[in-house]
């Protein structure tokens, strides 16, 4: 007696657990939910703006919500995953933009690392002109 | 020959991520600092309301919103697809418009400076 044959096309079930099934995927994982937090931490800017709009007394309301204790965990949380996106973009910056100089290409830490060093002046430059130092 | 709108929502994820990885930490930064206390100066009301008051700084910022907006939406929307939800068109949707919203109010707060 013949076998039944299933004609229904193979459908692979999605899931996301092959997230752990290597360090490099969680890595990956890892810098894409950056933008939960620099994108909430945008709009939480967004909100400061509308305060700022609406006068000094709601602008201090708004300092004073920066300082409790979950928006502090907020932005130790935020700023580490900002950082990371930082190092993960820039270090993908020779394959963005390869520079071809003559016959040969310019090496990848130096477009990398001309990159990591406007970070860190530009950062400095803001912090300085803020008035953070 | 069907039209690709991929250029169109890669191009601003592209600004946004380059954008945000020279700028993000930095702010994040002041605004830590004034989440311990450490308040910059340029927190203080008179002065930040002064600086916004520009409308070059309103441009700016306007700007930085919405590549910040955008880029975060489009990263949220390929992560989505990467943890097993395939209703592209669906988040798709909810984030630009989500970056679009965040946007608006920006904008309009920032005439209200």
């Amino acid at each position: 007696m013949a076998e039944k044959v299933n004609h229904k096309p193979y459908a692979r079930a999605v899931t996301s657990e092959w997230i752990f099934r290597h360090p490099r995927y969680v890595r990956y994982m890892v810098r894409e939910f950056s933008c939960l937090f620099i994108g909430g931490w945008t709009l939480l800017m967004v909100w400061g703006l509308k305060q700022l709009a609406a006068g000094p007394d709601a602008w201090a309301a708004f300092l004073e919500l920066l300082r409790s204790p979950a928006s502090i965990v907020f932005h130790v949380l935020a700023l580490a995953f900002a950082a990371y996106h930082s190092v993960t973009w820039f270090n993908l910056t020779p394959k963005a933009l390869p520079l071809q100089r003559g016959e040969a290409f310019v090496p990848d830490a130096a477009i990398a690392g001309a990159h990591f060093g406007v970070w860190a002046a530009l950062s400095l430059a803001m912090l300085y002109l803020a008035g953070a130092f | 020959m069907a039209v690709s709108n991929k250029p169109l929502v890669w191009g601003p994820f592209a600004a946004g991520g380059t954008l945000t990885a020279f700028l993000a930490p930095a702010l994040i930064l002041l605004m830590l600092l004034a989440a311990l206390g450490h308040t910059p100066d340029l927190l203080a009301y008179d002065r930040l309301h002064a600086f916004m008051g520009h409308w070059l700084a309103k441009l700016a910022v306007a700007g930085t919103v919405f590549l910040a907006l955008w880029s975060a939406a489009h990263r949220l929307r390929i992560t989505c697809y990467d943890l097993g939800i395939r209703a592209d068109t669906v988040v798709a949707t909810i984030v630009y418009a989500g970056a679009l919203a965040g946007t608006g109010a920006a904008v309009l707060y920032l005439t209200r400076i």
